[in-house]
């Protein structure tokens, strides 16, 4: 699909219906960083099924691993594995298709799951390139109450005293969190200063869900040079639909059959909104 | 005898390694110094990552580096190590399964005086819970050598602790036995087996001696391998022997006693007795003295042995 807008409320029904199958699944997150996945495996990074083995692949860590759904979605139109399997096994006895990123699956590289671990883990890779002298890039997508946890800050600090400007971290700004909003869980407003008080590159991405202002921005990060860019992607929690967006309940909320088609109705009417 | 410290050991053949390999890796969370690894990061500045005092980020850096083709050495106080980055360990480490060798420096009571939080009298128990890591504790320089060449030439994760001191050598430079993943027989007998890893495998032999002259006939086994622990190894030498006595520098529970207690208990049933350090911050005092305090000594080690078998 040429419209990568109207490919991500399209991906964004595959994930509704693997978690209606698996009955479980963190709904909200999904649709507040499946843009971000698009741009980066769509436009961003060299990464499909044919290269996974090339060393100067782009490596992409899912810090937040509980999005792992909108992951599977990309992934799968990727064609690292047919979105059917997903859909019918998700979450369910046996299935290799977990809630949370695994290694063992073709196209993830880092199993996460637990927070404050992609950036750290993206700080040794872009070490790896620049040891060995490789173009490749490095991207993590961290959600913003994650940023509570310190070792976000160990991997930022050492992000910038090694000058890595091959590495790109994105924080999931969807202000929800699973207690409620994240200003009143652990306040994160100063987020911008923080990150460049650490000696970071920040950019403020205004709509985090455009996929034109998401390419920018990553754009912009390639041609910063000496430290480490970080972008800012001011999301809606549960974006897609007004059923769910901006509700913290649908952090991992299954939805119920009129819900269902009240969203996929409204996915498809952005879809077709987004392809006039 | 020479008589150099594990760790120094341990950094010596990553230099020598390093010398053709540009993707051995160490790093150091502030402990260079500590770990002996600062001529490694002098002589090799750019195979060499500092991550000042973030042992979490010394361990995902690892896996990360690691993920990229590195054969990454993550080196920092076991007692670090082994609890606040125990996380990182299990999932960057163990369940990402990458190329890290997590080595836990002044490890058990090595830091004897500094109290219970510079102690790792819990890191077998830790360590060998976690799916996917291994966990190795070498009794001397000799044998921690030939473990760390064993280990790279392998990908997979392991935990390697030693203690800070130099000790006195179990092997000689001329004949050091070693299999990966194979207790050492480090001497033969009938009554009773001893059953020790790391800094506790001399006394044993020091032990078995003190038996010989008592009539005791004694077998002692290095199990430096904790994890996969030498099942074979345990029950023929329980099967040889009257009773089981395990020696290990590190807590009563889920260590080594812990483990060959469960192979001895269903394969070969004989009376096992663990010794160990108590269930509870240790007495303070140099290793030697906390050691002697508790019996972890040829002679403490000896009158136990003499006991069961009476």
């Amino acid at each position: 699909m040429e419209n990568l807008t109207a490919l991500s409320y399209e991906l964004r029904k595959d994930v509704i219906n693997m978690i209606r199958s698996g009955k479980a699944g963190h709904i909200g997150g999904d649709m507040s960083v499946i843009d971000t996945l698009v741009t980066l495996y769509f436009k961003q990074m060299n990464i499909g099924p044919e290269n996974m083995d090339d060393p100067d692949r782009d490596r992409f860590v899912m810090s937040k691993g509980h999005s792992v759904e909108a992951l599977y979605a990309v992934l799968a139109e990727k064609g690292f594995f047919p979105i059917e399997e997903v859909i019918d096994t998700f979450s369910k006895f046996g299935s290799k298709f977990i809630g949370h990123p695994n290694n063992k699956l073709p196209g993830i590289e880092m199993n996460s799951g637990s927070l404050g671990h992609g950036l750290p883990v993206c700080v040794g890779m872009a070490l790896a390139g620049k040891m060995n002298h490789q173009n490749y890039r490095v991207y993590t997508v961290m959600g913003d109450g994650e940023l509570a946890e310190g070792s976000v800050w160990e991997g930022a600090m050492s992000a910038a005293h090694y000058k890595l400007d091959n590495l790109c971290a994105v924080v999931d700004r969807n202000r929800l969190q699973i207690s409620g909003n994240t200003e009143d869980v652990m306040h994160h407003d100063d987020l911008h200063e923080r990150f460049r008080s650490f000696g970071w590159h920040v950019i403020d991405v205004k709509n985090g869900n455009s996929i034109e202002e998401l390419d920018a921005a990553f754009e912009e990060a390639k041609t910063v040079k000496g430290k480490p860019t970080v972008l800012i992607a001011n999301t809606v929690k549960g974006c897609g639909s007004s059923v769910m967006e901006n509700k913290a309940s649908w952090h991992h909320h299954v939805p119920g059959d009129e819900e269902y088609e009240q969203i996929m109705k409204d996915l498809e009417e952005r879809k077709e909104a987004a392809l006039k | 005898m020479s008589k150099i410290a594990n760790k120094q050991m341990i950094c010596e053949v990553l230099m020598d390694a390093a010398k053709t390999d540009r993707d051995i890796v160490a790093l150091c969370s502030d402990s260079r110094g500590s770990g002996s690894f600062t001529p490694f990061a002098d002589t090799y500045p750019e195979q060499f990552v500092e991550t000042g005092i973030a042992e979490q980020n010394l361990v995902s850096i690892a896996a990360g580096l690691a993920k990229c083709g590195k054969k990454a050495y993550a080196v920092s106080p076991a007692c670090f190590l082994s609890t606040r980055s125990y996380e990182q360990a299990k999932v960057d480490v163990a369940y990402s399964n990458t190329n890290v060798k997590l080595i836990g420096i002044s490890g058990g009571v090595s830091y004897g005086a500094l109290g219970m939080s510079h102690h790792s009298a819990q890191d077998i128990a830790a360590m060998a819970a976690i799916p996917n890591m291994r966990v190795y504790i070498p009794s001397d320089h000799l044998q921690t050598r030939e473990l760390v060449k064993a280990l790279l030439k392998d990908e997979k994760p392991a935990y390697v602790r030693v203690g800070r001191n130099a000790v006195e050598p179990v092997y000689e430079e001329e004949h050091v036995p070693f299999e990966m993943d194979k207790a050492t027989v480090v001497c033969e007998g009938t009554d009773i087996a001893i059953i020790a890893c790391g800094e506790m495998v001399k006394p044993a032999k020091d032990a078995a001696e003190l038996l010989n002259a008592q009539g005791i006939s004694a077998s002692v086994i290095d199990m430096y391998c904790v994890k996969p622990l030498d099942a074979e190894a345990v029950v023929k030498a329980a099967e040889n022997a009257k009773a089981v006595l395990t020696v290990e520098e590190h807590a009563p529970y889920g260590g080594l006693g812990s483990m060959v207690s469960q192979i001895v208990g269903s394969r070969c049933p004989k009376k096992v007795v663990n010794l160990s350090l108590p269930d509870a911050p240790v007495i303070t005092g140099t290793s030697k003295e906390v050691f002697d305090y508790y019996g972890l000594n040829a002679e403490g080690i000896a009158e136990k042995a003499a006991e069961l078998v009476k």
